[in-house]
């Protein structure tokens, strides 16, 4: 199979994805001295990094004291002590110098009355180890994501950046269980694209495009996860997945969390602020996973809102509209074209809706990709960052505002590795002949699929089959016909339809790759979610109602090769990184 | 006599049309610009019969529909379809705007979904936007500040609300490629999303660079090609206006 024209390209370091954590990657890398290529299938401001809203946390104490430790104790919490607190304190000690290096690099933060970065309230971000509410996470008013993106990508362009725009990743390049590089299509001219590097950053973001509803944008196809999986290597944790309280009822919008930070709270239909029973300190701040509950058991129970009784209300018309205006005018804007609601006067219709993958490539905190081989091992050549990767920083559920810090400081985490590994100029490997072969051959396949299933209908069985069977709530039942079904999805990839033959800017294949992406993420996630017998974090099984410390305080790893799954798990890292903080034992999770 | 002759490709024929298959009572007719570069024929008008009982309420809704029920080859982009990554941006019965936000319940009679105009075409409905993304790094959008401490640079409250209008744009393009003064020269006209996005490193109280910034735009060709039309600020699907920022520069610029 070479029939494709292929262009070579080396470089000292690759960065796949121009989100948050690619851009600050690349930034890091070119500061470096590395030569870096940049590869994104959109443009950089294009990605879903841009549709964050509420904030990006940090313990800066700007609104009041704060400590990072109290910070790192808030996200062990909310992880439901699934994540590893080395990791952990990496995170939310290097969290204020990120922030304040974004503020430098011109992020247009909101600002205090003194003229400090603004810092708003969020679920689960409280006071001395769960005291109190702290004000944690910084604001750019309800558009911190977009404000963030646009700023990176002008530091890339500072720093002379190549970037790789519109191509399409395939596969990684491995040898000897090494990552070599990576081959792309360049969307384009059709060209293949081989790119040698010394180390490649996969920061291609989350799959929740393998759920019907979902805040994810239409690329959110999680290619990077795939492509791990194909080079043979195991996903991690991907039975957690992050339903957001406040999507648009309908249509799927993410409504910040900021909105309760500034003080919205959400009704049933009986006009009862019903977070107070579920959450007494909390209330509408507790963390993400135990409010999207709460919203279901309110429905499930028949005090939803509407004709279907099939969501719930969330008010801010009590608020001064000059806050509204000042500190959250997307949502306004959002509620005004997606719901047809003037936030100021009416309450938005809301319900849960898929916004998050905990689960991904497994890293540790410096971002090299581990997998299991007796014990722990890290793979040469390869790291993850941002949503694709599991740090693990978020365990079983990331608390609202922690995942632009984990964007910011596994990126910079990531080029700060790879300096210390890669000397610029080194001399690359030959690429063997049949590693480029098998990537192409798939691609040749696909691209010249001539059976009766269009990729939309096979895409939307999966969404349903997610949507249905793997949702807020999970049983065994469910679970188990979840399992089956989602194979029939895949399968259907046998007979598979592609119209569209040619090579410039073919949509038609591009969704049929991200499909056959999205795919191998559907069935890993489904069946990590069967085999965790407790309920943990964002994984709610009504058959273990409990957390299972004894048995599944363990990371799972799953391995996919066509709809085959091996599942394994690797423990819980039990310390810290050093000695400026305790570990936090286990503890029952109430808000 | 001149002859004047048009470039090649530019005559639009008339397409396939797709007739309904769902037997729906309530159908509307898209027109939808199709080029497919691979072939040396001319671009071409399809028409789709679509049915809008089963469609959601935005016109990306009905491209999606389109994609995945009637004809997979349709080329454009979309990515966060609410509106914040400037993905969709196209020309919808004769008006620039996102396919994501934009309700087809605005437009009247059969919906004319054409590219951008006045770029390059790549396929379908996705246009080149290079020369704009490389304007757009010609004004240099970064911070410039000599301070190098570990604080965080103090900006006041009124100071940071004159960055509101500006630092929201998602750079669509909707209002340059509207603006008659950047069909004519766009190379060397920067436009309005450029403009906007100048102006708002120029006015950032943060930034140390202001006299070199707008020494830099002001230019015959670079800046002083607006002439005041107004169409950016009519086409901006987010609101903003760039008309007044263009103005804001020249007249920082007059005063200085």
């Amino acid at each position: 199979m070479s029939a494709y024209k292929i262009i070579d390209h080396e470089y000292d370091v690759v960065v796949l994805g121009a989100g948050g954590s690619g851009l600050r990657a690349a930034v890091g890398l070119s500061e470096a001295g590395l030569k870096t290529a940049c590869v994104s299938k959109v443009f950089p401001t294009r990605s879903h990094t841009s549709a964050a809203q509420g904030g990006i946390s940090a313990a800066l104490g700007n609104m009041g004291e704060d400590d990072w430790r109290w910070h790192m104790y808030d996200t062990v919490k909310g992880a439901d002590w699934l994540g590893d607190q080395d990791s952990i304190e990496y995170l939310c000690k290097e969290a204020p110098a990120a922030v304040l290096e974004l503020e430098k690099y011109g992020v247009p933060f909101s600002r205090t009355d003194d003229g400090k970065i603004y810092q708003r309230p969020f679920g689960g971000m409280t006071k001395n180890y769960g005291n109190e509410t702290v004000q944690r996470t910084c604001a750019a008013a309800d558009r911190t994501g977009h404000a963030i993106l646009h700023t990176l990508y002008g530091q890339a362009l500072k720093h002379n950046t190549e970037f790789f725009i519109e191509y399409f990743a395939l596969d990684l390049i491995m040898k000897d269980g090494a990552c070599k590089g990576i081959i792309a299509w360049n969307l384009n001219d059709g060209t293949i694209h081989r790119f040698k590097s010394h180390t490649t950053i996969i920061a291609t973001g989350g799959y929740g495009k393998v759920y019907y509803s979902a805040t994810s944008a239409h690329t959110c196809t999680g290619d990077g996860n795939a492509m791990a999986l194909r080079a043979g290597l195991p996903l991690q944790d991907m039975e957690f997945v992050q339903f957001h309280p406040t999507g648009i009822y309908g249509h799927g919008t993410l409504i910040s969390e900021g909105v309760r930070g500034e003080g919205g709270y959400l009704v049933n239909s009986k006009g009862e602020r019903f977070m107070e029973r579920y959450a007494p300190k909390a209330k509408d701040l507790a963390s993400r996973d135990v409010v999207s509950r709460s919203i279901a058991v309110e429905i499930n129970e028949g005090r939803g809102i509407g004709k279907e009784q099939d969501h719930v209300h969330l008010h801010i018309d009590h608020l001064d509209p000059k806050v509204i205006d000042e500190r959250l005018p997307g949502i306004s804007e959002a509620s005004k074209l997606f719901a047809n609601v003037d936030v100021t006067k009416e309450p938005i219709p809301v319900v849960p809706t898929v916004h998050y993958n905990m689960g991904g490539i497994p890293t540790n905190y410096k971002a090299e990709v581990l997998t299991l081989n007796g014990s722990e091992k890290t793979v040469p050549g390869l790291m993850a960052i941002g949503e694709a990767a599991c740090v693990s920083v978020h365990g079983a559920n990331r608390l609202g505002s922690n995942s632009l810090i984990d964007l910011v400081v596994f990126g910079r985490a990531a080029a700060k590795r790879a300096a210390e590994l890669v000397k610029p100029g080194m001399k690359h490997d030959e690429i063997d002949k049949n590693e480029t072969d098998r990537c192409l051959d798939r691609f040749d396949k696909l691209r010249n699929s001539e059976g009766s299933n269009p990729t939309s209908e096979l895409r939307l069985s999966m969404q349903k089959t997610m949507q249905s069977k793997c949702a807020v709530f999970r049983t065994e039942k469910t679970l188990k016909e979840g399992v089956d079904e989602i194979r029939r999805p895949y399968d259907g990839m046998d007979s598979l339809s592609v119209k569209d033959k040619s090579l410039i800017f073919n949509t038609d294949l591009v969704e049929t790759l991200e499909f056959d992406n999205l795919i191998r993420q559907a069935i890993t996630t489904m069946d990590s979610a069967y085999h965790r017998k407790e309920s943990r974090g964002a994984h709610a099984r009504e058959d273990f109602p409990k957390r299972d410390d004894e048995n599944y305080m363990q990371h799972t790893l799953s391995w996919c090769n066509g709809s085959k799954t091996k599942i394994n798990y690797r423990p819980v890292h039990r310390s810290t990184l050093t000695n400026d903080v305790q570990y936090f034992p286990p503890q029952e999770r109430v808000y | 006599m001149v002859q004047l002759n048009l470039p090649a490709n530019s005559k639009v024929e008339k397409g396939q049309y797709y007739k309904d298959k769902t037997g729906s009572k309530n159908i509307r007719k898209v027109n939808v610009y199709r080029w497919d570069p691979s072939t040396n024929e001319n671009p071409r008008l399809d028409t789709y019969e679509v049915d809008m009982d089963n469609c959601s309420s935005k016109v990306l809704d009905i491209l999606n529909k389109i994609k995945n029920e009637i004809d997979p080859s349709i080329a454009y982009r979309r990515s966060c379809a609410h509106g914040v990554c400037g993905s969709c941006a196209m020309n919808m019965n004769g008006k620039n705007g996102l396919a994501c936000t934009k309700s087809h319940s605005e437009l009247n009679g059969d919906i004319d979904i054409y590219p951008l105009p006045h770029l390059k075409v790549l396929k379908d409905l996705i246009g080149d936007l290079s020369t704009l993304y490389k304007q757009y790094e010609s004004v240099e959008p970064w911070l410039k500040t000599s301070k190098v401490n570990d604080k965080e640079n103090i900006q006041t409250k009124e100071d940071r609300a004159k960055l509101d209008g500006l630092y929201e744009c998602i750079m669509c393009a909707c209002c340059s490629t509207s603006c008659p003064s950047y069909w004519w020269n766009g190379e060397k006209y920067l436009g309005p999303a450029v403009l906007l996005q100048a102006y708002r490193w120029i006015i950032d109280s943060r930034d140390e660079d202001r006299k070199e910034r707008l020494k830099k735009v002001a230019d015959e060709l670079k800046l002083y090609r607006c002439h005041t039309i107004l169409n950016c600020t009519n086409a901006c699907p987010k609101g903003l206006n760039p008309a007044k920022a263009i103005a804001e520069i020249k007249k920082m610029l007059a005063t200085a």
